[in-house]
């Protein structure tokens, strides 16, 4: 009798303990974790302290001018008229904090408003305006076929061609490619939120909605760029800045019938109707350091009173991977 | 014998109030570090509702802490069995003075640590706690490290806790377990 007694008083802990060793090691997560995702992301030789995407870019401030054309469909305070300072970050896709410029095929532009109120916005957009895929899994396997081959240091076009041909989803992400020529300067690009997200407004109804920085006039350099200089995006910006502010329209588009918001593979119609919510005025820059836009993790989940997230899984995803990059690169500049 | 009043007796038992508390707060935990150790990996769609109730949760945690400590400050504990030698009386109080300070420790920097971050903490969609700290990624590492290991702190805490308290009552019966139930 009093072994069955020891048993009860070992077995429960042990089997408590049990339990949560493998929630712990992954039990009920789908094989893709965030942990995973970040650890494909950065590969063999991580860069300690720098994002585990988009490592290398500057800081930026400036002021959102609102002309108050979103007011009867969010009640987020930045959207009525009025003007919100923000902070923001200018960069290039990667992981090499000291990549060149020039190399890269994606550009974006992120922006943080408020910290750590009930009207705090944080977006973090790219030049292509459509993700190649849908899911995080599919996101995976994307990162793993593009991956360079340890052994030889080079990417496998049977590979890639492979994981293309398995994904037509990533149709539209292609012919964008395709299209898509880099400009001179990071003020001439065009920036997408990609995922979409609810714009609500006082009454609870919600609208569908994705959003681009488009440059106010156009932009144009007097001199094309040295590629071989890898800082020669970033200088180009810096000297423009000193000339003015470089101004972008936040234009928003609003989704018809038909349109899946939850899917950020494919583009909405061009004839979908388009405002701008007003201007985002870049007035000043600086190198990422302690106490600017360095700090701040662009989670696009940190979302105002006003907006709502959509179910789009890429946006989930994205949240909990940048909230790993950013955990680790914290740990690092300990 | 003196004639004490009924609730002047020194009990067996704890208090209800400490007995309600103890079990309320035994479901919360379990469900604050399943929640927690899942929706650190999670890419998929439940992450948002799960990190969120996660968050809600967490604040209710810390409440409840408050009012459970002033119990455990107001109410006499029943005392441990005399049978108990000193070294394991002491033991059982550095134990629970540990639970204590961990139930404190998990909620605190867990709100403070995204407050370093610059997020808001919503309780459970009433109201939001703003950030109680300026942006600042070397504070965020130091509370996240401490609220990620802090749990498995806690974790082999309780473990102990409930081990000891399996032994009181099955080999040991005594009054221990019986005290809080």
């Amino acid at each position: 009798m009093s072994l069955i007694r020891y048993a009860v008083v070992a077995l429960v802990p042990a089997t408590l303990a049990g339990l949560i060793y493998a929630v712990a090691s992954g039990l009920g997560q789908s094989e893709v974790t965030a942990q995973r995702f970040v650890n494909l992301q950065e590969g063999a030789s991580p860069h300690a302290g720098f994002r585990r995407a988009h490592a290398k870019g500057f800081c930026l401030a400036g002021d959102f001018e609102s002309n108050g054309a979103l007011a009867s469909y969010t009640d987020a305070a930045l959207f009525q008229q009025g003007q919100t300072p923000f902070v923001g970050r200018i960069s290039i896709a990667g992981t090499n904090p000291t990549a060149p410029d020039m190399r890269s095929p994606v550009r974006s532009l992120a922006l943080s408003f408020g910290t750590g109120d009930a009207d705090s916005w944080r977006t973090a957009m790219n030049t292509p305006p459509v993700m190649a895929v849908a899911t995080p899994e599919a996101f995976y396997a994307q990162l793993a076929a593009l991956a360079p081959d340890p052994a030889t240091g080079q990417r496998d076009p049977a590979r890639i061609q492979a994981f293309f041909a398995s994904h037509p989803e990533t149709r539209a992400f292609l012919a964008w490619q395709k299209t898509y020529v880099p400009t001179q300067s990071f003020a001439s690009e065009r920036y997408h939120s990609i995922n979409a997200f609810y714009l609500v407004n006082r009454e609870g109804r919600r609208q569908a909605v994705r959003w681009a920085a488009v440059p106010a006039a156009p932009v144009a350099n007097a001199t094309p760029l040295d590629a071989e200089n890898p800082q020669a995006l970033q200088d180009e910006f810096m000297a423009r800045l000193k000339q003015g502010p470089v101004v972008f329209d936040l234009v928003f588009s609003l989704a018809g019938t038909g349109d899946d918001e939850n899917d950020p593979t494919v583009p909405w119609p061009e004839t979908r109707p388009a405002i701008s919510a007003g201007k985002l005025i870049i007035r000043a820059t600086s190198a990422e350091s302690a106490g600017n836009c360095k700090d701040i993790n662009f989670d696009p989940l940190i979302l105002p009173r006003g907006m709502a997230a959509t179910l789009d899984p890429i946006l989930r995803a994205r949240s909990a991977a940048y909230a790993e990059s950013y955990r680790r690169r914290a740990r690092e500049s300990l | 014998m003196p004639d004490l009043k009924p609730d002047m007796q020194p009990s067996d038992t704890y208090s209800r109030a400490a007995r309600i508390m103890h079990w309320a707060m035994a479901l919360l935990l379990f469900s604050l570090i399943f929640a927690g150790l899942a929706m650190v990996q999670s890419l998929q769609s439940w992450h948002l509702p799960l990190i969120t109730l996660h968050k809600s949760f967490g604040i209710l945690a810390l409440i409840l802490a408050v009012i459970r400590l002033v119990i455990r400050l107001t109410h006499v504990p029943p005392a441990l069995p005399d049978n108990l030698s000193a070294a394991q009386q002491r033991g059982a109080r550095g134990a629970h003075v540990l639970l204590y300070a961990a139930m404190f420790a998990m909620p605190l920097s867990g709100l403070l640590m995204q407050g370093a971050a610059g997020r808001p903490v919503e309780f459970f969609g009433l109201f939001t706690i703003p950030a109680l700290l300026p942006v600042q990624l070397e504070t965020y590492a130091v509370l996240r490290e401490l609220h990620g290991w802090g749990a498995w702190g806690l974790i082999a805490l309780v473990l102990l806790h409930i081990t000891a308290a399996l032994h009181h009552g099955l080999i040991r019966r005594d009054t221990v377990l019986r005290s809080m139930l």
